[in-house]
């Protein structure tokens, strides 16, 4: 446990420090999502019917966009061969990355999202259930892309291979994502929808760390 | 007393054959100084010694019992020092201390204060970087980044030292504080297995060519020739 939160204060304190990717995730989210209006035109009851897919999909591109660098700066500078020989599993040391990398890049999103969504239009009713199924549902997206990161580790032009890899392993939680705010907009119970999301995130995060671990044991190898 | 041996090992990199049958055996308090060209297999061993690589053939034993059982406990005793810095140009000297106290090789004995001000300041002593303890890590030269990597020998008690090269970029003054250190771990019953290509001056440590080791190249002619 001393390991977990040593890497976890680590990767806030140069996340804080260094800055630009927290902000370049959140940045990019806007900006993809502001294209839509400005591309479908501002026909209020087209945006609104759209939004609540619009924003999944801008959040997974974000999410995508900041994941190839989550293990690559430790693997080129030795770090991540010290942490695979020290005390903490390699496992817990994924499970610290991601959260940590979490922190810094999926929660802005979610605090960026109600924004958005007003700028979409998107009924009152569906704001509560949007952060709801991205807080479950970025945590699942980043442990899943942890998966792919670590796959990809120490190959060329990995950014383009860890989007083929993963978008579509995104897919499941896109499609529940979307479902459980078009349910409450439309005023059915969100319950299923969401409990599917928790289930995605449990598994996530029962299987992601192994997998991941495996990936990056090949890469120091 | 402790005893790490490795039998017959067989290692291959991207399906060429580096080193091939390579046994040894160390006791308490024992150095093996690992020499040989460029490509023979000095920082592959220590990476299979540390468990990173798994080795093509062969075995590696702890006090009898093979490694494999539980390669946990192996990293818990070892303290690796490769040849990549690992220093965090955005934290200080202090901050990547305390970080490998808590997550990095050798940090299993570190104890839970060994990222304290106090014991990060004595492990810098070691190297003669007190002074230098809360600049930001990107201001350190080559040599003082490797100084901030071996105060991490200091940072807790382990058995094992495997190191790659420690004395590249350091000055005379260090390395002779250098093998001050080793002795004195030695002394203290812990084993060293360290790759160089200057003489260190370490006394009593065995050598290993790997030269001799290798198959079918002309470099492992030569080194079985004259061995």
């Amino acid at each position: 446990m001393n390991g977990f939160r040593a890497i976890l204060v680590r990767d806030l304190r140069l996340a804080l420090r260094q800055g630009m990717d927290s902000i370049m995730v959140v940045v990019f989210f806007v900006i993809a999502v502001v294209l839509f209006p400005l591309g479908v035109g501002p026909e209020p009851n087209i945006l609104a019917r759209m939004a609540p897919g619009v924003i999944w999909v801008a959040a997974l591109l974000s999410v995508l966009l900041s994941l190839d660098r989550l293990f690559q700066a430790d693997f080129e500078d030795g770090s991540l061969e010290l942490m695979a020989l020290g005390p903490a599993p390699l496992e817990i040391v994924v499970l610290a990355k991601v959260l940590a990398h979490w922190l810094v890049t999926g929660l802005p999103l979610i605090i960026a999202a109600p924004v958005l969504a007003v700028l979409m239009n998107m009924p009152a009713d569906g704001f509560a259930l949007l952060i709801l199924a991205l807080l479950l549902g970025t945590p699942a997206l980043n442990l899943i892309g942890a998966l792919g990161a670590g796959l990809i580790l120490g190959a060329r032009r990995g950014g383009v291979l860890l989007a083929l890899l993963i978008l579509p392993l995104f897919i499941p939680v896109l499609i529940f994502g979307v479902g459980a705010i078009e349910a409450a907009i439309g005023g059915f119970p969100a319950r299923a929808p969401l409990l599917l999301l928790g289930a995605l995130l449990a598994g996530a995060l029962a299987l992601c760390p192994w997998g991941t671990a495996s990936g990056l044991r090949q890469a120091l190898e | 007393m402790n005893r790490f041996e490795a039998e017959a090992l067989d290692c291959r990199r991207g399906g060429r054959q580096v080193f091939k049958g390579l046994s040894f055996a160390l006791s308490s308090g024992d150095a093996l100084i690992l020499t040989g060209p460029n490509g023979s297999g000095k920082s592959s061993l220590l990476r299979i010694l540390a468990g990173l690589l798994p080795a093509a053939g062969g075995g590696l034993r702890w006090n009898d019992r093979p490694l494999a059982e539980d390669p946990d406990a192996h990293r818990g005793r070892l303290c690796y020092l490769g040849h990549l810095d690992a220093v965090k140009p955005a934290l200080s000297v202090a901050e990547n201390l305390a970080f490998w106290a808590g997550a990095g090789s050798g940090g299993a004995n570190a104890g839970a204060n060994a990222g304290s001000r106090e014991a990060i300041g004595r492990a810098l002593e070691t190297v003669a970087l007190t002074h230098l303890i809360d600049l930001p890590a990107r201001f350190l030269s080559a040599g003082q980044k490797r100084r901030v990597n071996l105060a991490r020998l200091a940072l807790g008690p382990t058995d094992l030292w495997l190191l790659d090269e420690p004395a590249t970029a350091l000055d005379v003054e260090t390395t002779g504080r250098l093998v001050e250190t080793i002795d004195s771990h030695r002394l203290a019953g812990g084993m060293v297995v360290l790759s160089t290509h200057a003489d260190l001056g370490l006394g009593t440590a065995r050598n290993l060519d790997l030269g001799d080791y290798q198959a079918g190249t002309a470099a492992g002619a030569a080194g079985t020739a004259a061995a």
